[in-house]
């Protein structure tokens, strides 16, 4: 059985924070499919396209036939564990400074045996379940869990070094006019974040559900505007040693695209906070994150981004908007490549038209701000890179897999319904 | 098939060399190879221009192999060879020479095997040792071959009831051969107490279990019977050997190796049978495979090493001398010299030259090599049988 968790003590300021170190990162090419797989959370494996066997390691050629089609493919991720090691000592700093690490050898049902990172409760002999998940490296990993799930299985240590979960971490959420806060922030709360930050702009304008938002526990509201670097550093200075979790949600849409719009004075707006407004909370926040990725229990995890899906191909009827987020996805790669150092996730959540005043005309399936914060909190939870939120957004990346040319003509015919 | 292979008659093996070996040096591997060399040409009474062959196997001469040795150490060799097979290069390196000479490529082959190693060195190669363990073993919780190791001996304790006890039998035994060889690193006796309260090092691997990286090398001659004879050199012949790659890859975890493919070609070849062979040298990084190999070359059957080591004494003195240096566990592991340092002590063993370790009428011996752990198990193995020149 797992030991719950308990929630960490507070931090003596004059502690030195210890240096993120991080598993090794290298790897093959094909090798890099793991955490093409973890990003979303699936149990892939490369499976031969002539003869159907699945192969692991991740290779270049078929171990049964020769053939050089390799797939990935979604698979059976049981099998059973058959051998086990603590490993006391290790000539890798990261996992020296969390030994005892507990390693393990699984055959697989579907044919191969793999070593990975077993779960506590995961005994020899004992039918596991394999995931998939990112490392503080940021490359994919295999790990064994208990076929059935056990109490507390959340807080194994080397499950949380592989997941960003909120549990007793300390959470910004950026905008607190935006119709999704209260639902993210009760989601936070419920999934026993330690504090909810809530920023907010032009706290003086009044607006619908700031009661409710008031009424959330551990939510605590603070003046942000990310617009204004100034703003944002002085929250920075006052919270961002204490940020493990923050959440961009803050977005400006307006319907349009570019000749109908007589000025660029909307697009600036929609620059101004979807992109610029990122790369100034990244300015200021996230040297501290970087520096925190270790920092005990409660370190500094996970950067979230609440985008658009049509970052990936442009819905012209919110043409300006789409290209601000395409731009903003850019950016979070930047981003992503940047908190690596640290072992701090970079988690986007694509999303469809979201149920609120500006998508009103469209017509369903809309995103409802709960199920947005739903896939929030999941995603951290499993550590994941990329979430596709509702139907619209699922399809949508579907598609552009399929052929993101073909996609294009489609958004211009269907008017991206 | 096994009946159409030729014999190695009229090849022998001489000149068993040993540098000793250091824990820590700040030399390179060029540098080991090269005193290696300069030992055996000595013994021997020969010239380096003499050397028309010469095989080379390290894990540290980067970004040089064997090509580059040539130019470094004034080498013009007719025939050249580097083996990457780590614990199975010696086995390997004497049967290719073996074959060069016999078909006349070479007469005079040198086989060396020597490396160095740095303060970082075992971390570095550890890293990015092959494709598949840096892909697939080494992030894992980095134990590096301690971890892999712990696995197929967690393995084969579940399955075979082998206990602790019986694996430390092997490194004490071993320990009290290392004790009469002056080379060894491990001068300290080892009891069984001892090697059950060591510090754990990977679940059920403890420190006893485990060799100690040192810088080193070995080396031996490949040559025909008549040059030897010429030279006054004592020699051993070369009865029979078996290499194989990449065996049964469909267990899922490694309980044997590639010599159960290949063990009745071994002893068919040789006219042998285990109760004919007085001395074995097995590849021992891990008590486990020393099982292993008791079993795969039939001292006994699967399953059963734990009880063979329990009835057998393995020391020089015992009924089964056994890695009569003191092996890799306790002599030291010089790299890819851990795959040469059974097969030159089994040539002083079999040509009466092994000193203080020598087994008393030891006439024939078998040698074994197990080496890269490419990703979850040993992927080459080997052996040989090579006998004194007075055997029949």
């Amino acid at each position: 059985m797992t030991n719950p968790l308990v929630p960490p003590p507070k931090k003596n300021p004059q502690k030195r924070s210890r240096v993120p170190t991080r598993p090794s990162h290298m790897r093959s090419r094909a090798a890099l499919g793991l955490a093409a797989a973890a990003a979303e959370g699936r149990f892939m494996l490369q499976v031969c396209d002539e003869c159907k066997t699945v192969q692991y390691p991740p290779r270049d050629a078929c171990r049964s036939c020769l053939s050089v089609e390799l797939v990935w493919k979604d698979v059976s991720p049981k099998g059973r564990l058959i051998a086990d090691t603590t490993v006391r000592t290790s000539t890798n700093v990261y996992f020296r400074e969390r030994t005892p690490w507990r390693v393990g050898t699984v055959q697989l049902d579907i044919g191969p045996s793999v070593i990975c990172h077993v779960h506590g409760d995961a005994a020899v002999d004992d039918q596991v379940r394999l995931i998939i998940r990112l490392d503080k490296s940021g490359q994919g990993v295999l790990f064994a869990l208990p076929d059935k799930a056990t109490p507390n299985m959340e807080d194994d240590p080397h499950m949380r070094e592989m997941t960003c979960d909120p549990k007793f971490r300390r959470v910004l959420i950026t905008d607190a006019r935006n119709e999704n806060a209260p639902a993210l922030a009760k989601s936070f709360a419920d999934a026993e974040a330690s504090i909810i930050f809530i920023g907010e702009s032009e706290s003086w304008r009044p607006y619908p559900h700031r009661e409710a938002l008031r009424k959330i526990p551990k939510v605590e509201i603070l003046p942000l505007d990310v617009t204004d670097t100034g703003s944002v550093l002085e929250l920075a200075g006052e919270i961002g040693g204490k940020t493990d979790i923050l959440v961009n949600n803050a977005r400006f849409v307006r319907p349009g695209g570019i000749i109908d719009r007589t000025d660029v004075n909307f697009s600036r707006d929609e620059m101004d906070v979807n992109f610029f407004g990122m790369m100034r909370l990244a300015q200021a926040f996230g040297p501290a994150m970087r520096g925190r990725g270790a920092d005990g229990q409660n370190s500094a995890a996970a950067w979230v981004n609440i985008l658009s899906v049509y970052a990936w191909s442009n819905m012209p009827e919110y043409g300006a908007f789409s290209a601000s987020n395409a731009a903003a996805l850019s950016l979070s790669q930047c981003l992503r490549a940047e908190l690596w150092q640290g072992g701090v996730r970079v988690m986007n959540v694509f999303t469809g038209p979201t149920e609120d005043e500006w998508h009103q005309p469209l017509p369903p399936p809309k995103v409802q701000p709960a199920a947005l914060a739903k896939s929030v909190i999941g995603g951290l939870k499993d550590g994941l890179e990329d979430v596709f939120v509702g139907d619209v957004a699922k399809d949508l990346i579907d598609r552009w897999r399929a052929g993101p040319k073909i996609l294009e003509r489609e958004m211009i015919e269907s008017g991206g319904q | 098939m096994s009946s159409k292979r030729q014999g190695y008659g009229g090849v022998v093996v001489a000149a068993p060399v040993t540098v000793p070996y250091q824990r820590f040096s700040k030399e390179t591997a060029h540098w080991w190879i090269a005193r290696a060399l300069r030992k055996l040409t000595r013994s021997a009474g020969i010239k380096p221009a003499d050397l028309d062959g010469f095989s080379v196997s390290s894990f540290t001469l980067f970004p040089d192999t064997a090509v580059g040795l040539t130019q470094h150490l004034g080498l013009t060799p007719r025939w050249l060879d580097h083996i990457p097979f780590g614990g199975a290069s010696g086995v390997a390196a004497l049967r290719r020479a073996a074959r060069a000479v016999q078909a006349g490529d070479a007469n005079l082959v040198a086989c060396v095997s020597g490396d160095t190693n740095h303060v970082d060195s075992f971390r570095r190669m550890l890293s990015s040792f092959s494709r598949f363990a840096q892909d697939a073993s080494y992030p894992y919780g980095s134990g590096g071959p301690n971890a892999c190791f712990a696995l197929l001996t967690d393995y084969y304790m579940r399955h075979f009831g082998a206990k602790r006890e019986d694996f430390g039998a092997i490194c004490v035994s071993q320990r009290e051969n290392a004790l009469r060889n002056p080379h060894a690193i491990m001068k300290k006796p080892l009891s069984l107490q001892q090697y059950m309260d060591a510090r754990a090092i990977s679940d059920p691997i403890a420190l006893f279990d485990c060799v100690m990286p040192v810088a080193g090398a070995e080396a031996f001659l490949v040559m025909r019977e008549e040059d030897a004879r010429a030279a006054n050199l004592p020699y051993a012949q070369i009865r029979s050997t078996i290499e194989r790659h990449n065996a049964f890859a469909e267990d899922p975890i490694q309980m044997r190796g590639g010599w159960e493919m290949d063990i009745d070609e071994l002893y068919g070849m040789a006219g042998m049978t285990t109760d004919q062979i007085d001395v074995v040298e097995t590849y021992d990084d891990y008590p486990v495979i020393v099982m292993m190999q008791l079993e795969d070359l039939g001292f006994c059957a699967k399953g059963e090493a734990p009880e063979f080591v329990r009835s057998h004494d393995l020391t020089i003195d015992g009924d089964f001398p056994h890695n009569t240096s003191g092996g890799q566990l306790s002599a030291g592991q010089a790299g890819a010299a851990g795959g040469f340092i059974g097969m030159v002590e089994a040539i002083r063993q079999v040509t009466g030259s092994a000193g203080p370790t020598q087994v008393k009428d030891a006439q024939t011996a078998l040698v074994s090599g197990f080496g890269m752990i490419n990703f979850d198990r040993g992927v080459c193995s080997g052996a040989a049988i090579i006998s004194g020149s007075e055997a029949s």
